[in-house]
């Protein structure tokens, strides 16, 4: 389980998170969503260890990663996926994978990570994951990559940004399985339906707070409110 | 070859990757001066100069998939190795040539090679040519490895060069000379790695004389320690051509890379481009393979390979 207690964090004078809290339970689903510029990934960046906080802690199974470094806490089970896909001159996709898996990968487990992101490894397995890979494609490798951890807690930031349909729908789906098989955590960033609406739980984080929450069936009507005449805490009164 | 100690045979072995038991093609192995073996096939043939050290290797017309070995060796201090080796690809041959050099030293003496090769392209030749230099033993010994070359490609020709030194030589200047003719094409890639108070320079002079001739220039290098890098790039197109250069650096600890790319076009429809980057490792590199697990120290070790791979 990951627990997030009072965390807060600034910078260059503004207050980007504000004394979050929340629980991440084993083998669940979490989805955070909300406005651009609320503080979903710079929250994700704080349990990957990328950013650290001003004040509060981070328990994974009680004990607190905030001293850890990046690499101790992907040791310790975190994996993140970044929002935006690092690129690399010379590191070829198998590289990549076999430094995720910690391991060689056989010809045909790449295959099938690969294929689980919607990628053919006979055009890809060689290629350098530089300049020459659209935005979608490393997208995909960086999720892969995360995939092959089995981490207790896996963080993917906005992972639909430039991924095709057809792509889309099947990482849904090894979303679905992961989730399903409850032994790890997920916490998605996400404005997409789809996947909001396979979250066991949605968290709405706004002005570096936690707004709404709760599960997806409560949630998720509000979030797609149409009604003009809704509640004041209707989302969409938070200009979502 | 079976007078080869074991000094020799392991830089042999390093700088060729090849079993030198099992390979039946055309080779010569120099070491410290002098020639330990040499075998000649019925495309291919060595024969000793007789106005300087080194070799004419003549490889006849349509040869095809043959391979051509010309390693050498310093394994003795205090020795300074000077060899011209001159390579005549016929017509439509299609070969891969693989040379390069090796120094093992020990002592204070230094040790240098100095290998002047020429090649010549016939009409629509084609040859792979791969050279690895490295310096081992005692860090102390200055190992000095110059190469020159110069490529003269004929029509329809092609000619690959993959150089690479990755460590322990004290001092190298490579200067490399292209004259590309008509639909000729010239590639070159070179990997660098310097570290301590190495220096490294690299001079690429190529004159673009053929109509649709292409040239290609790629350079990786990283600069360690308090190693020195200069890099210097000059394509000329007298024609119509195409000519890309592209020398990306990283830069570690103290090391320095100096870069003068220069483009000059003499042609009209001569279109020359030219990509330079230097820098350290990016942060955000580091960062993401250590969210794989990888430490800080591993994951540049990592990085540092694939560019250099």
């Amino acid at each position: 389980m990951l627990e997030i207690r009072n965390l807060s964090f600034s910078a260059q004078g503004r207050t980007i998170l504000n004394d979050i809290n929340l629980v991440i339970p084993d083998g669940k689903l979490i989805c955070l969503t909300g406005p651009n510029g609320g503080g979903k990934t710079t929250l994700a960046k704080m349990i990957a260890g990328v950013e650290k906080p001003d004040e509060g802690r981070i328990l994974l199974d009680g004990v607190d990663i905030v001293p850890m470094d990046p690499t101790e806490r992907a040791r310790a089970g975190i994996g993140y996926a970044f929002q935006q896909p690092v690129r690399f001159k010379g590191i070829t996709v198998r590289d990549m994978l076999n430094m995720a898996a910690g391991k060689d990968l056989t010809e045909e487990e790449i295959a099938d990570v690969l294929r689980e992101v919607g990628l053919e490894a006979g055009a890809y397995v060689d290629r350098a994951v530089g300049t020459h890979l659209s935005g979608g494609e490393i997208k995909r490798i960086e999720i892969a990559t995360v995939l092959l951890r089995h981490s207790k807690v896996s963080v993917f930031d906005e992972p639909e940004a430039g991924i095709d349909l057809w792509s889309f729908n099947n990482l849904v789906r090894v979303f679905e399985n992961i989730r399903d098989r409850r032994d790890n955590s997920l916490v998605i960033i996400s404005h997409q339906e789809r996947i909001l609406s396979i979250a066991d739980e949605i968290v709405m984080i706004q002005n570096g707070k936690v707004g709404l929450r709760g599960d997806r069936h409560t949630i998720f009507p509000r979030l797609l409110c149409k009604n003009d005449n809704c509640d004041p805490g209707c989302p969409r009164n938070a200009n979502f | 070859m079976s007078n080869i100690d074991k000094d020799t045979a392991d830089l042999l072995k390093t700088v060729t990757g090849l079993d030198m038991s099992a390979f039946t093609g055309a080779y010569n192995i120099r070491s410290n001066c002098m020639s330990l073996g040499r075998q000649s096939t019925d495309n291919v043939k060595i024969d000793s100069k007789t106005d300087n050290p080194g070799l004419d290797i003549h490889i006849a017309p349509g040869t095809k998939g043959e391979e051509v070995l010309i390693p050498a060796c310093v394994t003795k201090a205090g020795v300074d190795d000077l060899v011209y080796n001159d390579f005549f690809v016929g017509e439509g041959a299609d070969v891969t040539i693989i040379a390069g050099c090796g120094i093992h030293t020990e002592t204070g003496e230094p040790a240098r090679h100095s290998g002047i090769h020429r090649f010549f392209l016939e009409k629509g030749a084609s040859v792979r040519y791969v050279e690895k230099h490295i310096g081992t033993g005692s860090n102390e010994t200055k190992k000095t490895i110059d190469p020159q070359t110069e490529a003269y490609l004929g029509p329809d020709s092609y000619l690959e060069m993959d150089t690479v030194q990755l460590g322990g030589v004290s001092s190298s200047v490579r200067r490399t000379r292209g004259t590309v003719g008509d639909r000729a094409t010239l590639i070159i890639k070179e990997r660098l790695l310097t570290d301590g108070d190495e220096t490294a320079t690299t001079d690429f002079e190529v004159e673009m004389n053929g109509e649709d001739s292409g040239v290609n220039l790629i350079s990786r290098s990283v600069a360690r320690g308090n190693s020195y890098q200069a890099y210097r790039s000059n394509i000329i197109g007298n024609a119509k051509c195409t000519g890309h250069s592209e020398c990306d650096a990283i830069l570690s600890e103290n090391g320095r890379v100096d870069a003068s790319p220069e483009l000059v076009a003499n042609n009209r429809d001569a279109a020359l481009i030219h990509e330079a980057a230097i820098g350290k490792i990016a942060g955000e590199q580091i960062l993401k393979l250590r969210t794989l697990g990888l430490t800080e120290e591993e994951a540049e070790k990592a990085i540092i390979d694939g560019f250099l791979k």
